[in-house]
């Protein structure tokens, strides 16, 4: 029989559960643990913490995890690859060596280095990148000099040669998703770039576990159908070396696994399906086979891909402005006719004393805010959250707004109040640029411990 | 006879950029092979009304028994610079399964199967 390794998603983002990787190790064989804790501003908010804190700029919550398990990881021989150095991989290693020297564990920790380009941008702009906005196609002049972060997402190779140097712990910042799973796999199983079916099927598994409960049960259409979602099991490949894959959960676990939840989660975030680029490869998504083998048990055979493109995709944040919003509940009789007559009163106050805002908006939650018109508002509502927003480059006009929401508990109409956690203050707006840079000007690195 | 398409199919959304895509995907392939017909853009399109203020396009996925929509500029900006409630496109697949279809007699016995 070939070997079959298991690589399991413990963390879908900064936020998700904390108890499922440890889980995910108590209750069953894995082989690798993969946790994911950046989304595309995080590095923003990291970044901007190691200017204030030289030895700050990466995941907390994962220095807190591996302190709770590091003693069963090493015991079970459990390896951890993780996107948490955010953009200071090497202060993160410090805390970890730290906590396995006062437990007496020696270990290996590797950590990826090359995708931060953010004090290297002038010197690319000069070499003739222009950093143009991939989806807009604007001129990155316009926000230069409001930049928080830059970071490269870089190819999985380099998290398999950290692997194949001894380390126990693999530190990435930006590396893609998928990347996280597929870079066991390309150390386990010796995969080469230019066997691209290969790696396109350990980044399709990759994508797949890459958020979590939601390819076992969660965020599922036919959530009723979805048993024990207390105990939902977080997902598990079973790689073998032909790229042949099974998605499943432990045993003991709550949660579902089937054609459908595997499929919902493969659409996510999903744009052209033939064309699904990564730094490693490009995956044809609608080139597989996938089968229900029951028992909580999906298997995917048959990926195609084709060769990456010559271009890594570059993550810029920047400051876009500021933004406050609030909410106030409106009850009983009448309640949506009265939530817009509040909403109005404060808008016409709001103009009455001289406030413009670049950007604003009224929802009503309870009524239209996700679906719109969609569906027909009832006649009568027992209650309604009147939720507002403004957006601007003047601070102050913003926090200005937020002074107005209060004053109509006694002075609008009767029914309203839900007015907690006192005004709403202006926030800065951190916006996201997705840009290009040729794959040739990025060197990345590996250095374990 | 009129039916919502959650009856037939599943959905997931999420964000990309200022677009949100929904997967909607169907139980049976004969559902699917019914809907790839359709199920247009246009469709799609008109039922999220202002919603969705961009183009909507359409993507086929044969092994999933899929079809993948992107709404475009369907977030009032996106991620961070939204001030939507759902900045995400979280909740468009739930909306898109709220839409009514005809479905034709031979496929009725499907209907939540």
């Amino acid at each position: 029989m070939s070997k079959v390794i298991r690589i399991a998603n413990g963390q879908g983002f900064w936020g998700d559960s904390i108890d499922a990787p440890v889980k995910l190790i108590n209750d069953g064989p894995i082989d690798y643990l993969t946790l994911d804790y950046l989304a595309e501003v995080t590095l923003s908010i990291m970044q901007r913490q190691k200017l204030k804190h030289p030895d700050a700029g990466y995941a907390r919550d994962f220095v807190e995890l591996i302190d709770r398990v590091l003693p069963a990881l090493v015991s079970k021989n459990i390896k951890v690859i993780s996107n948490a150095g955010g953009v200071n991989p090497e202060a993160c290693r410090d805390a970890l060596l730290e906590i396995a020297k006062a437990k007496g564990i020696d270990i290996k920790i590797g950590i990826i280095k090359g995708d931060n380009i953010y004090d290297n941008l002038d010197k690319f702009i000069e070499g003739g990148v222009d950093f143009k906005n991939l989806e807009t196609g604007a001129d990155f002049t316009t926000v230069k000099n409001k930049v928080y972060s830059a970071n490269v997402y870089i190819d999985s190779f380099s998290i398999a040669r950290a692997l194949n140097e001894g380390a126990q712990i693999v530190l990435a910042g930006r590396v893609s998703d998928p990347g996280l799973a597929l870079g066991p796999a390309i150390h386990e199983f010796g995969w080469k770039p230019e066997q691209i079916d290969l790696i396109a099927a350990g980044t399709l598994a990759g994508h797949i576990i890459e958020c979590g409960a939601q390819c076992t049960g969660g965020n599922y259409s036919r959530w009723h159908e979805v048993e024990d979602l207390v105990n939902v099991g977080y997902p598990i490949i079973e790689m073998k070396n032909n790229g042949e894959f099974v998605i499943t959960k432990h045993d003991s676990t709550g949660g579902l696994v089937n054609r459908q939840t595997v499929s919902e989660q493969i659409l996510y975030e999903m744009g052209d399906p033939t064309h699904y680029i990564s730094p490693d490869v490009c995956v044809d998504f609608t080139s597989f086979d996938l089968v229900d083998l029951g028992n909580d048990r999906v298997q995917l055979s048959n990926v195609k891909g084709f060769e990456a493109t010559s271009t890594y995709k570059v993550s810029i944040s920047y400051f876009a402005g500021y933004k406050a919003s609030g909410q106030l509940t409106i009850s009983g009789p009448n309640a949506l006719i009265k939530a817009q007559l509040v909403a109005n009163l404060i808008w016409t106050r709001l103009e009455n004393a001289g406030c413009v805002y670049e950007d604003k908006l009224t929802e009503f939650l309870g009524i239209s805010s996700c679906h719109g018109d969609i569906n027909k508002t009832p006649d009568q509502v027992n209650e309604v959250v009147l939720r507002l927003g403004v957006k601007d480059s003047d601070k102050e006009n913003v926090n200005r707004f937020g002074k107005e929401i209060a004053p109509v508990i006694t002075n609008g109409p009767p029914g309203v109040t839900g007015f907690a956690g006192g005004r709403p203050k202006a926030q800065e707006i951190v916006a996201y640029w997705p840009t290009l840079i040729p794959k040739n000007l990025i060197m990345t690195d590996v250095d374990v411990n | 006879m009129k039916i919502k398409l959650q009856e037939i199919a599943h959905a997931r959304s999420g964000d990309k950029g200022p677009n949100s895509n929904v997967g909607l995907i169907f139980r049976h392939p004969e559902v699917y092979n019914w809907a790839n017909k359709h199920i247009t853009s246009t469709l799609v399109k008109s039922h999220f009304g202002s919603l969705v203020r961009g183009e909507v396009k359409r993507y086929e996925m044969n092994n999933l028994w899929a079809l993948n929509f992107i709404l475009a500029d369907s977030l009032g900006g996106g991620g961070s610079e939204s001030l939507l409630n759902d900045a995400q496109g979280k909740t468009h697949g739930q909306a898109l399964l709220l839409m009514e279809v005809d479905l034709p007699e031979n496929l009725r016995a499907l209907i939540n199967e």
